[in-house]
């Protein structure tokens, strides 16, 4: 992939000038369960630069979350362990950083939210004390300050009434509220770079659509990097500029998104568009995808998709198919990722 | 430091460890036949060091208790006072005790009534908590609330006051019938430990009715009979089994309290807490009288509680 | 008989709040279901829709007799089966069965998938000769795309789909005539989700089944119904046939529901009209007087918060409860 262009010297600490904003680099990550090992993620990559965003999408065990979790070094080890690759923040590797630099950038330089604002937040606290708390520890703010600026995220993400709502419990928040106030905790150390977890999953539509609203026009207005990790192709196509389709723990089709959309560069991402049900189209049989996901404690041979992919050929069961570049600003993992785009 | 932007992902990545092995056929590449929850508790058990230790001691304690000719030829009951008190040595591993009888002859035989009061006492608590428990799950509402309040009153009771009470209104004057004052501590146990038991069904028996399964069963349906014994009893029994095995531990050591105490077994029952009982006026001159059968007391309770981690480990769910 | 194989008439399902530790008052009541009417034709989908809290799971639980009711009726078959007691209540079980949501609770996870779908078999042996049912069984889990040979493995060596499969053998079992479908694929995920979407179909024409269809998701409901009821605050406030309802919506609700849904083609970004709703649903515990939905509602004027619409046909071809109703396209 193109990131190998800026790999900084080996040994090199600390952020590197005219670096992308993140970069993860041939990332590997092995779940060791008691029922073998599971190869979580098979050679991850994908940059993301300012004021971008990437949606990485895929199915339940595909690793889009687990790759998250990487790069917010908050992955369960064990039974995680990464077992190669690079993360970079600004050029920096965050795997080699020490535990207070990575601490350091968790929060002011990478911000996470997540699918389940309930249990993400701490019931004994009150919204306003979690947002200070941050402000307190590593901003030095007094706690005046701490609440004023708190009331201002707050307000921030259209929470009405932020006074009085500083001082409630997140239980007496709605779901749509809940999620707001995770995004403002989010911001409350201005991070560069937003990962969000599925955070639209567990909402309504109507509410759905008001927080990625709000999520798109913090990002517009902070030029922040955002990755948005989804199954939606709905939401995805919302708001994404690019997209990585993820698969087995490995990216399986990268591009922008009006163009894969418009034709996709990998069977297994036309299989998906092909099983979703539409709002304006009523069919009488949905197109589906043969099998199941597979295990990643045993993976197929050869192309990982190929039991299930409908343009399957011997070559496919036995080689790992390359990063093809079947056009400009588009990768596909796929033998015959060309003719898919050629339309043969 | 509270990092609020990690604080929530022990939930979140510990579900995320589930979804890599849901695919169908790990399973079968492993076993190549299904497997029950329980066999693959089992398979898993095997596999774990403090369930292997455990489990042999406690096999070995359950051996002494069965057949204690196996390991001794010696009468446990033979006592010459002129080797009173007498140290460790090659003819006697254990000394002799105050009466002059072997103590390692004494230690293997005395495992017997331990052993006894400690899996009758489990077996009556269980059955006893773990059925009100289940019914009060069940039901709820004002059955509930009566077997709670009931329960609570027995809870709230000093074990050691209560069995005082019990052991001495209900022993007959001057009876030294062996069987009756093992059956009287028995009962006095489990009386008192009931409650446990139940609370801990009855959360699991809760949690167990308010499960989907529960409702596809409704609507097909399932009696209450049928719900309570096909789907709710065997999804709640794993944290009973898990109370029962630390239980049966403690009872042993109970056991071991009230004889000490002078209120449960005693000559010429041989018990490890009789043993106990007897040494206390001659701690200071022959330690060993209270050595062996305390140390013989500690390692049972221990394995059983050791063996109850294990089983406990092996049966959660969250683990697999 | 009638071409009408469930009569559903002013249902009311109200849950009573209570405080207090040993005493126990009650304080109000969450009206979950509140005067609910709808029929369901023999042979099609009724699709219902509605965001959390809108009603349509205790809709479900009500109907299934899971729940009893606080009011109303529900015929099945010309038959009021809200009384029903005893044989008779064992007896419509064998005619109404249930699809549930989450594969990994529905299943217990202690018996084998031979166990779980032979179950009914068990409780109605009349359905069934004993010599018979093993044989039922493996047939059931073939319909529904399953090995057969499976039948003595656990659930939880299934994945999520296939579980879903062995609930849907489950409630095929007793050869139901009406199956309630709880959101039965919106656990699954996209690839899988079509897989179940289809046997659902396919079911549906080999087996002659009516299917009450209940899903947050818009796209699924109209992919598998015939018609559709939008759910908000317990009540039904626009119901009607699917190509109508989704073409034509005239109630306001439905129109922000439907121009909400995200649709997978990024180069309508910016080009689709988007209604979008300020604030979350209130509490169904003290709904909002008159029309519910008049405090997230552009339209709303004081008639709104005086006079509760009622479900009738005001424009279009189908029944809205909004005063105002007005057809407007929002689906691109």
């Amino acid at each position: 992939m193109s990131a190998n262009t800026t790999k900084p010297a080996p040994g090199r600490t600390g952020p590197v000038p005219g670096a992308p904003l993140l970069e993860v680099d041939d990332l590997f990550v092995e779940f060791r369960t008691r029922d073998g090992v599971a190869k979580v993620l098979n050679g991850v990559s994908y940059r993301v630069e300012a004021g971008e965003t990437l949606a990485v999408l895929g199915e339940s065990g595909s690793g889009k979350s687990v790759t998250a979790q990487t790069i917010m070094g908050i992955l369960d080890m064990p039974p995680g362990v990464i077992t190669g690759g690079e993360i970079r923040f600004h050029g920096e590797n965050l795997l080699r950083a020490s535990t207070n630099r990575r601490r350091e950038v968790r929060g002011s330089g990478i911000a996470m939210i997540f699918q389940d604002a309930l249990s993400a937040l701490n019931p004994v606290f009150t919204v306003g004390f979690q947002i200070e708390e941050q402000l307190r520890v590593r901003r030095g703010m007094s706690r005046k300050d701490a609440r004023k600026r708190a009331i201002e995220l707050l307000d921030l993400v259209k929470i009405p009434n932020p006074k009085g709502r500083v001082r409630q419990y997140p239980h007496e928040f709605s779901g749509g509220m809940r999620q707001r106030a995770m995004i403002a905790m989010s911001l409350a150390l201005d991070p560069e770079m937003l990962i969000a977890d599925e955070p639209t999953t567990a909402l309504d539509v109507t509410v759905q659509a008001q927080i990625m609203d709000l999520l798109k026009e913090i990002q517009v207005e902070r030029h922040m990097g955002l990755i948005l990790i989804t199954h939606d192709l709905g939401v995805v196509a919302e708001v994404a500029d690019r997209i990585a389709v993820m698969y087995a723990g490995r990216i399986v089709e990268q591009s922008d998104a009006i163009s894969l959309y418009r034709r996709p560069g990998h069977p297994y991402t036309q299989a998906l568009l092909d099983s979703l049900p539409r709002l304006d189209l009523k069919g009488t049989e949905l197109n589906t995808i043969k099998g199941l996901p597979p295990s990643l404690i045993n993976i197929p041979s050869g192309c990982p998709f190929h039991p299930r992919c409908p343009r399957v050929q011997d070559v496919c069961k036995t080689e790992v198919p390359a990063q093809h570049r079947p056009a400009p600003g588009r990768l596909s993992a796929c033998h015959f990722a060309e003719e898919l785009l050629s339309g043969e | 430091m509270t990092d609020p932007s990690t604080a929530a992902t022990g939930a979140a990545v510990t579900s995320t460890a589930g979804e890599f092995v849901t695919g169908a056929e790990h399973i079968e590449t492993k076993a190549g036949k299904p497997r029950s929850l329980a066999s693959d508790a089992w398979y898993d058990l095997r596999r774990r060091p403090l369930f292997i230790v455990s489990a042999a001691l406690i096999l070995l304690v359950l051996l002494m208790a069965a057949w204690p000719s196996l390991f001794t030829s010696v009468d446990p009951t033979y006592a010459d006072l002129g080797r009173s008190r007498d140290a460790p040595s090659a003819e006697a591993w254990f000394g002799y005790d105050n009466q002059g009888a072997d103590i390692f002859a004494r230690v293997i035989y005395g495992a017997r009534a331990s052993i006894i009061v400690g899996v009758v006492s489990t077996i009556l608590t269980v059955l006893i908590g773990g059925a009100l428990g289940l019914l009060a799950g069940f039901y709820g509402g004002w059955i509930d609330g009566l077997m709670s309040r009931i329960a609570d009153v027995f809870f709230g009771l000093p074990f050691v006051l209560g069995a005082i009470i019990i052991l001495s209104s209900f022993r007959a004057a001057g009876s030294t019938s062996a069987t009756e004052i093992m059956f009287l501590v028995i009962l006095s146990i489990s009386v008192l430990s009931w409650p446990v038991c139940m609370r801990i069904m009855r959360s699991a028996a809760i949690t167990a009715k308010q499960q989907d399964y529960v409702k596809a069963a409704r609507a097909l349906g399932a009696s209450s009979t049928r719900i309570i014994l096909r789907h709710m009893l065997p999804n709640a029994l794993a944290p009973v089994m898990v109370y029962a095995t630390i239980a049966l531990g403690a009872f042993i050591g109970i056991e071991a309290t009230l004889s000490f105490l002078g209120i449960g077994l005693r000559a010429p029952v041989v018990s490890w807490g009789v043993m106990i009982a007897d040494s206390r006026d001659v701690i200071r001159v022959a330690p060993h009288t209270l050595l062996f059968p305390a140390a013989f007391l500690t390692a049972t309770v221990l394995a059983f509680v050791m063996l109850g981690d294990a089983v406990r480990e092996a049966l959660d769910p969250k683990m697999r | 008989m009638s071409d009408n194989i469930i009569e559903v008439r002013d249902l009311v399902k109200h849950f009573p709040v209570r405080v207090g530790v040993l005493f126990k008052r009650t304080v109000g009541h969450v009206r979950a279901v509140d005067g609910v009417s709808f029929d369901l034709k023999r042979g099609e989908t009724l699709g219902v829709v509605g965001e959390s809290g809108c009603g349509k799971s205790t809709l479900a639980q009500v109907l299934m007799r899971l729940e009893p009711a606080t009011g109303g009726s529900v015929k099945f078959e010309g038959q009021e089966i809200l009384g029903l007691k005893g044989s008779a209540l064992r007896k419509l079980r064998r005619d109404i069965q249930i699809v549930l949501q989450d594969p990994y609770t529905s299943l217990n996870p202690r018996m084998t998938v031979g166990d779980i779908v032979g179950e009914p078999f068990e409780i109605h042996p009349e359905v069934a000769p004993k010599g018979d049912r093993r044989k039922k069984v493996q047939d059931l889990l073939d319909v529904v795309g399953l090995n057969p040979e499976h039948i003595n493995r656990y659930p939880h060596q299934f994945s999520g789909g296939q579980r879903q499969r062995i609930g849907i053998a489950r409630a095929l079992a007793l050869r139901p005539k009406v199956i309630v479908c709880d959101e039965p694929v919106s656990a699954l995920d996209v690839s899988i989700q079509a897989q179940v979407m289809n046997l659902l179909g396919d079911l549906q024409n080999e087996f002659g089944l009516s299917y009450i269809f209940i899903a947050h998701d818009l796209s699924v409901v109209r992919h598998l119904s015939d018609r559709v009821a939008v759910m908000y605050l317990g009540k039904v406030v626009e119901i009607g046939d699917e190509t109508a309802l989704y073409e034509h919506p005239t109630h306001p609700y439905t129109q922000a529901l439907l121009s909400a849904v995200p649709v997978p083609d990024p180069e309508l970004r910016g080009q689709r009209q988007i209604i979008r709703l300020e604030g979350d649903v209130p509490s169904p515990v003290d709904p909002p007087s008159g029309c519910r939905f008049r405090t997230r509602c552009w339209k709303a004027q004081e008639v709104c918060a005086q006079e509760e619409p009622e479900l009738m046909t005001r424009v279009g071809a189908h029944p809205s409860a909004c005063h105002f109703a007005e057809e407007k396209s929002v689906v691109p």
